[in-house]
């Protein structure tokens, strides 16, 4: 009876000629880790799970909120506040409740990594960050476990297959530090809380995901081993890159266990240099001795206004096109908070080395208003 | 003309006449455009050194670069109608 129901659930594909009853007992026996149950993980979750994988880990320590709603499609409102590993897993089981769905409701950290990822037999990368999305690829090199990887950003997409040897040929396997060696530091590269996304771009790469892991388990078509596929949602442009092992990436991987133990990946992607800060008392004491130029990084819109001292407005977004409006050699750059303009200043830091002084105001035009009415 | 200053000429013709396309993803097509040209340029060091004038807003930015679809590790040499893609690292998920 089980053996019909399977038969059953699974039809629609085992018919298909390149596939079928031992495609589906592939999938079947097949152990998943999906890391990150977010904007990726929930949809290649979902196909993943009705794909029939026999067995499905879901590593997440974090909660569902209402703005994770318009791409994380697996949730409702009712789950806001929930673990989302738990919450998928619940769902999950409902979708398919003959496969294995184990939930990990912790956040994965070089104590921890080893020994999930060594229990699966490919992982899928669905986070939202470098320090993590570093970790992953070393461990998987360091277990030899195929990684399926996904990344988005706004309006693109990239999706890859790492760390399987590829059928034809001599070419090596390739991992993610093959193409960047090094992860770029905090704010360098903007994550989607920052630069946005369009919900429905994760649900087509997530899915994407799913779809290279069940070819790899199969045995059928060509997944992008070796290969990094980029999508454009707006112009539904697809671009391939081949890809090719450089020798030097082995030096940048942990040779054993006790050497990943040791790596602080959250540091490897903190920033190297402390930007510069001054507060409001130094501040007004560079604007009177003059010869600097001061930035408003804020959107042109944002209030307060100010006009108590001489400014130009260079939005964040705009100021590395704007350069060349930077005259003076002693910049300072200011915004609401004081987080922006520090992000300005690193900008800024990056375009002109040590040619100009870059700071930033600390607390932002908020503060030093604030100061100004006590003074 | 000599020999040899003919084939300074031609080398100099094709050099100039040679036309790079460029595509550029994620952040690094909004500073500069989804797709530019450049042209005189004879490898792909010279061509980010040309780029990173038009553009700084490219230089301290992380991109991995390929010729013609194939990821490269070092100075390569372009040829006429080469195109050269810059990809940069995504975090999202």
């Amino acid at each position: 009876m089980k053996d019909q129901n399977l038969y059953e659930r699974y039809h629609r594909q085992i018919i298909l000629p390149e596939f079928g009853e031992e495609g589906q007992q592939k999938l079947l026996k097949a152990k998943i880790l999906v890391i990150g149950a977010g904007g990726l993980g929930c949809p290649a979750l979902q196909y993943l799970s009705a794909a029939g994988i026999g067995t499905i880990g879901i590593v997440d320590d974090d909660v569902v909120a209402l703005n994770n709603l318009h791409r994380q499609v697996l949730y409702s409102v009712n789950d806001i506040g929930l673990s989302k590993a738990k919450r998928a897993a619940h769902i999950l089981q409902q979708l398919n409740p003959e496969i294995k769905i184990i939930s990990y409701n912790e956040r994965l950290a070089t104590q921890n990594a080893l020994t999930l990822i060594d229990d699966f037999d490919i992982i899928i990368d669905g986070t939202d960050n470098f320090s993590t999305r570093y970790m992953i690829n070393d461990a998987c090199v360091l277990l030899n476990k195929p990684l399926v990887y996904g990344a988005i950003s706004q309006f693109e997409g990239q999706v890859s297959v790492f760390n399987r040897q590829p059928l034809m040929g001599s070419n090596e396997a390739v991992n993610y530090r093959d193409l960047f060696p090094d992860p770029p530091k905090d704010g360098e590269v903007l994550n989607c809380a920052e630069a946005g996304v369009l919900g429905v771009l994760p649900g087509i790469i997530g899915t994407m995901m799913a779809n290279e892991t069940i070819k790899l388990i199969t045995g059928i078509g060509e997944p992008l081993i070796n290969q990094l596929l980029t999508y454009n949602a707006l112009n539904n442009q697809v671009y391939i890159l081949n890809l090719s092992a450089r020798k030097e990436t082995r030096s940048l991987i942990p040779k054993n266990k006790k050497e990943f133990l040791q790596i602080d990946y959250e540091w490897l992607c903190a920033s190297p240099v402390q930007q510069a800060e001054v507060d409001s008392d130094i501040f007004n004491g560079m604007v009177v001795k003059g010869n600097i130029d001061v930035i408003d990084v804020r959107e042109l819109h944002e209030m307060p206004a100010v006009n108590e001292f001489n400014h130009i407005r260079i939005p964040l977004a705009q100021l590395a096109d704007n350069t060349s409006l930077i005259k003076s050699n002693t910049v300072i750059a200011f915004c609401q908070s004081g987080k922006r303009s520090l992000q300005a200043a690193k900008i800024l830091s990056g375009i002109f080395g040590d040619s100009k002084k870059i700071y930033s105001l600390r607390g932002g035009i908020v503060e030093w208003k604030k100061q100004k009415q006590t003074v | 003309m000599t020999l040899y200053a003919k084939i300074i000429l031609s080398k100099f013709v094709v050099r100039y006449f040679m036309s790079i396309k460029i595509i550029l993803f994620g952040k690094l097509a909004d500073i500069a455009g989804n797709s530019v040209s450049v042209k005189n340029v004879s490898d792909t060091d010279s061509l980010i050194n040309t780029l990173h004038k038009e553009y700084p807003g490219l230089s301290g930015t992380k991109y991995l670069i390929a010729v013609d679809k194939q990821v490269i590790k070092e100075n390569t040499v372009l040829n006429n109608n080469s195109t050269v893609a810059l990809l940069p690292p995504f975090s999202g998920g």
